[in-house]
């Protein structure tokens, strides 16, 4: 067996978790190492894109501020976890804790007396230049009497083996979710290695989450209600939000999903307004409350505020813990610990200066080149690293420095240690920082046994921030120092199950996204279905060399829905199907890729509402659409329409087969049902307008499109006729795609939808509506549709499809305005000028 | 001075407000030189949660109040009779040199706790180079804060053009300095940004100004106004209101409602609402001197 010096070599200078300075193998990792050359190199490769394939199947993403094509990055994660010994933890753990209480200690005090500023152990500077500093929320004293519930710290070992704390994190801690998945991922990855390491197990750390949120509650009921409040998917971290509220079963809210009223906050649900009494916070403090804080928030909820400090509602973390989140108070920690604790600390800082003290800009200034310098309050990580600057940029931030200094903040360089990364057939050795969490449980600060390990290929350049991320990760494995759990895992929960089958809590706007998920699905197959006929159609004609032919289909076909560019019909005929594709591959026309965007769009936002598959298949669908915009003509084009159809297909397959028939599945249908009449009512008004004669009527075409010509040529063995074919697609509610079919589906659901509210049993507008469309469509005399007129046309035909459409749309608003208002109320924000 | 001053807000929303939520300042702070007499509020239609009379962060009095049922026009009225002496009168020649007590970190000088709050950059008056490059001619060094201070606003009140029309409450400060025009507010918050970029403390008043209608005319109801200024503090002394809209030391006719960092912090009616479409804002203020 070779020895695994020499297949990994760190890179020298700094400390390695793996080997000595002397080349050893440290002791806690020499049953892994060994283990780990027992795998040849293929089974590595196979186990490596195993880990690839779970983490996209998983949807792990993360999202980049200010990048467009930032959306759904892939999550990065190597199969290799960060091996620490049990020892070594314990410490690690113990300096965690202490300082989330130190930092809860500093938070009563700077929100409360501000006694340690006159005291000179925090400089006034410091508190006051902090844009984080939300002076709303001084006095507060917040719910349980504690500003955080959670809490994370960014680690780094130096080369003497310490490790430091290189930023606290204390506004909404995140990662601890990706830690998690990290955890369930490379588990299965590396099972056999996992299963004999015995690794300290994370379940119970988010079990202690999930017992100690109901205690929060201002309100002394057994079923507190608990949500988590997001940005929304825009945000870096939103793949985690939507994971945590799963994890813990809460309900994921955006702002706009709550309001203050009687100065409660309540959730804008379905079944009405449900008193909120946890919130558990990402949003960014002075984003939360447009009426005392930032006014142009539109993520916040009004009044939330003067509910918190009324006392009506907790939020974890308390609205303006921003306010000691990063790097700024390093330097002063030891002084605070030994007054406010009576302890040193446990954990000691990175070398830390803060540029408001003189000496330290001092320092700072004459010593750029070794350092890294960040603005000290801003929350969006900008690091610098001093020596990778040229001498005028250098100059410039010399400046910045000394025209306001108590705006930035300088660590030391190069206090992170190497650990090796499989790096697709070798390993390699790249420097780590660790994010550990904690959490106040039920008997005081919990630490995550683990961790997230971020990594990079260079030593400065490790930014702190996981938006910032793009290097990968790893999952932490902390041993169990032999102590064997002989129990099998047991999840706590608590002990009643009340039993319920309804979704009392289903946001309005998720109720929208559902609605409209479902006419975006429909839309996107349509659109499919058009382009795919017209393009075959095309080439038919262009085989046989009839241009003429091929112009006239395209004509036929926009009268049918097809969405043509301008100035089609003025290309040249062989050009005809590349311009057709190029324009419908281009997302800023109202064509297929339009359809795709939004409807990627919606399911973004119902992350945590959709099964695993359905967002694999999204995503797939998401893919095929890109390469038909990448791929042009060159690439099988029909081939990949098939293939989008049936992906879609797929997902209404799944939606089917796997979704409770309650109100979410309701909307969804009744959004697809009603694009489909629309579109149906749509293309036999193109197919009848304007015509002169049966003869004239694209029949052949309107069966493709609507899926029917198999039904129609097992029915009638002559070619088709314009009564056969209103009658398959405008009357037969056996055909799924009739209007028929439809209506009758629409009718149900209104019915459903209605019996969910409390009606006191009278018809509501949608069902009225219904009832009419219904009679409309069961009282059609084909025979006298179908019937042309020299002088008027299709005239009967034409005006019954209109009354047909308006009503539809009616429906449309309807639904809207009955089930999604408070959802689309939006905060313009009403400020008062001040005359002169 | 005795005034009786009252303040009528009047909104109208195109569209019925569903919810809406208030913050106001309507009822004066206690300061030295002012006495306050009882203020009646009155606020339409009636609110159905009505916070009044807790104090802000900075000391103000502060309303709060929630709307909760439809409605087309809000209106926001109150009245008080207030007695002003003015502030003690400063002598420039007591004044020490501004840099010898200016906020300095490079030293390591502070100033005392209750002026750090207004040292640094504020949601409304960022730190700019504009403003620092503005204040610069009147801060020689060893010049009296007080002198250098009066200088700034009779700068302030000469290269700034008043014109109502000319910014509204969303215009940036850089906009400010640039156009070099706008109205109280922005003089306000300009001389807040220059005393600041020189490490002195200001803050933003916000208040009344009794005016006297022009020779021969008798005076409007309804045409006074609320009015900004500014305060600067002086160490060892304390703070001294300064009017840049009409360069002058704050005199026994100005009233003060409440202060702030910048306007932000002191709006006298802040409002999120739901529904209500387009919206008119109508606000009257009489201040009549009174026997």
């Amino acid at each position: 067996m070779q020895d695994f010096q020499s297949v990994y070599r760190p890179q020298g200078g700094a400390y390695d978790e793996v080997l000595t300075a002397r080349g050893e193998i440290r002791p806690h990792w020499r049953a892994f190492t060994d283990s780990l050359l027992g795998f040849d190199p293929a089974e590595m490769r196979r186990r490596w894109d195993l880990g690839q394939r779970l983490l996209r199947d998983n949807g792990v993403t993360y999202n980049v501020y200010g990048d467009p094509a930032g959306l759904d990055r892939p999550w990065r994660l190597d199969p290799l976890p960060l091996l620490l010994d049990h020892d070594e933890w314990a410490a690690v753990a113990a300096g965690i804790a202490q300082r989330a209480t130190l930092l809860e200690a500093i938070f009563q005090d700077l929100y409360g007396p501000r006694s340690l500023v006159g005291r000179g152990l925090i400089p006034a500077a410091l508190l006051h230049a902090n844009p984080e500093f939300l002076r709303p929320c001084h006095g507060w004293r917040p719910a349980g009497g504690r500003h955080m519930h959670f809490y994370a710290a960014d680690l780094a070992r130096g080369a003497d083996g310490q490790w430091r704390v290189l930023a606290d994190r204390t506004e909404s801690p995140s990662g601890a979710g990706y830690a998690l998945e990290n955890r369930s991922i490379v588990s299965r990855v590396l099972p056999e290695l996992h299963r004999s390491h015995q690794v300290e197990r994370l379940g119970p750390f988010f079990d202690a989450t999930y017992r100690s949120l109901p205690g929060l509650s201002p309100r002394h009921s057994d079923d507190p209600r608990i949500v988590l409040m997001t940005p929304g998917p825009y945000n870096a971290t939103y793949f985690e939000h939507a994971f945590l509220a799963r994890q813990l079963g809460v309900t994921l809210v955006q702002g706009e999903d709550l309001t203050v009223r009687d100065n409660n906050v309540y959730l804008k649900a379905l079944t009405g307004l449900q008193r909120v009494d946890v919130i558990l916070r990402r949003t960014g403090g002075v984003w939360c409350d447009p009426l005392e804080l930032r006014g142009d928030s539109t993520l916040g909820v009004a009044g939330l505020l003067q509910s918190a400090r009324a006392g009506n509602v907790a939020l974890a973390n308390a609205i303006g813990t921003g306010l000691l989140d990063g790097a700024a108070l390093m330097g002063f920690m030891p002084a605070l610990a030994r007054d406010l604790l009576g302890q040193d600390l446990v954990l000691p800082s990175v070398a830390t200066w803060w540029c408001g003290e003189p000496d330290a800009c001092r320092h700072v200034l004459a010593n750029l080149a070794r350092l890294i310098v960040r603005p000290a309050f801003v929350s969006r990580d900008q690091s610098v690293v001093g020596a990778s600057l040229s001498d005028a940029e250098a100059a410039r931030l010399r400046a910045a420095i000394a025209a306001r200094p108590s705006d930035w903040v300088a660590q030391e360089v190069g206090g992170t240690s190497t650990v090796p990364v499989w790096t697709g057939g070798s390993l390699e050795s790249q420097h780590c920082v660790l994010r550990v969490f904690a959490v106040m449980g039920e008997t005081g600060w919990q630490v995550l046994p683990g961790g997230l390990a971020r990594l990079s290929a260079e030593r400065d350049l490790i930014t702190t921030r996981l938006q910032t991320g793009g290097g990968g990760s790893k999952d932490v494995w902390i041993g169990t120092a032999g102590r064997r759990d002989s129990l099998p895992p047991v999840r706590i929960r608590p002990p009643e199950v009340r039993l319920t089958r309804d979704n009392r809590d289903l946001p309005s706007r998720v109720a929208d996204n559902m609605f409209w998920l479902g006419r975006y699905l429909e839309r996107c197959e349509s659109s499919t279905r058009l382009l795919r006929t017209a393009l075959g159609h095309i080439d038919d004609s262009l085989a046989q060399d009839d241009g003429p032919q091929a112009r006239a289909t395209l004509l036929i076909m926009g009268r049918l829905g097809l969405k043509v560019p301008d100035g089609a019909m003025r290309l040249n005929v062989e050009a005809l199907p590349a311009g057709l594709v190029g324009f419908h591959a281009d997302g800023g026309n109202p064509g297929l890729a339009n359809s795709a965007e939004r409807l990627i769009r919606v399911v973004a936002h119902l992350r945590d509402r959709l099964s695993a598959d359905t967002w694999r298949a999204v995503q797939h669908l998401r893919e095929e659409a890109g390469q038909l915009e990448a791929g042009g003509l060159d690439e099988d084009v029909i081939g990949r329409l098939n293939s989008i159809v049936l992906i879609i297909q797929a997902i209404s397959g799944l939606v089917m087969e796997n979704m409770t028939r309650g109100p979410q599945w309701l909307f969804l249908d009744a959004g697809r049902r009603l694009e489909r009449a629309i579109a149906i009512v749509d293309t036999l008004g193109g197919a009848l307008a304007g015509v002169d004669g049966e003869d004239a009527v694209p029949l052949e075409m309107l069966l493709e499109i609507w899926d029917s010509v198999m039904t129609y040529r097992s029915r009638y063995l002559t070619a088709p006729r314009l009564a056969g074919v209103l009658d398959l697609l405008l009357c037969d509610e056996s055909n799924p795609r009739s209007l028929g079919f439809q209506v009758s589906a629409l009718s149900r659901h209104m019915d459903s939808l209605a019996a969910i509210g409390d009606t006191g049993g009278f018809y509501q507008p949608a069902q009225k509506l219904m009832t009419i469309l219904s009679g409309t469509v069961r009282t059609i005399d084909i025979a006298v549709l179908a019937r042309y007129e020299r002088d008027a046309g299709y005239h009967d035909a034409e005006r019954l499809l209109d009354v047909l459409r308006s009503r539809l749309w009616e429906l449309s608003e309807q639904v809207s305005r009955s089930y999604f208002t408070h959802a689309q109320w939006r905060l313009p924000v009403v400020r008062m000028e001040v005359l002169p | 001075m005795k005034f009786k001053v009252r303040h009528l807000t009047t909104y109208r929303y195109a569209e019925p407000v569903q919810l809406s939520h208030h913050a106001a300042h309507l009822r004066p702070r206690d300061v030295d030189g002012q006495q306050v007499g009882p203020v009646e509020v009155s606020i339409r239609p009636e609110p159905a949660v009505l916070h009044d009379g807790g104090r802000d962060y900075f000391g103000n009095p502060t309303t709060f109040f929630t709307i909760q049922h439809p409605h087309s026009t809000l209106t926001i009225r109150s009245s008080f009779v207030v007695e002003t002496s003015g502030q003690p009168e400063l002598q420039a020649s007591v004044s020490p040199a501004w840099n010898t007590v200016c906020f300095d970190s490079r030293i390591g000088r502070g100033l005392d706790d209750t002026a750090m709050d207004y040292l640094f950059a504020s949601p409304q008056v960022p730190m700019l180079a504009e403003a620092a490059a503005f204040a610069a001619p009147s801060f020689p060094a060893g010049r009296p804060l007080t002198e250098a201070v009066m200088d700034l606003v009779a700068r302030i009140h000469r290269d700034f053009a008043f014109d109502a029309h000319a910014t509204t409450v969303g215009t940036p400060l850089a906009t400010v300095f640039g156009d070099r025009r706008g109205v109280c507010q922005d003089f306000a918050h300009a001389g807040i940004a220059c005393l600041r970029s020189v490490g002195l403390a200001a803050r933003y008043v916000s208040g009344y100004i009794r005016t006297i209608a022009p020779p021969g005319r008798e005076k409007l109801v309804g045409a006074d106004a609320s009015h900004a200024w500014l305060s600067v503090y002086q160490p060892g002394w304390g703070w001294l209101d300064v009017d840049p809209t009409n360069n002058m030391v704050a005199g026994p006719d100005h009233v003060v409602v409440a202060w702030g960092r910048d306007y932000d912090d002191v709006s006298p009616v802040r409002g999120v609402v739901l529904g209500g479409g387009d919206h008119q804002v109508h606000a009257a203020v009489d201040v009549v001197e009174v026997a």
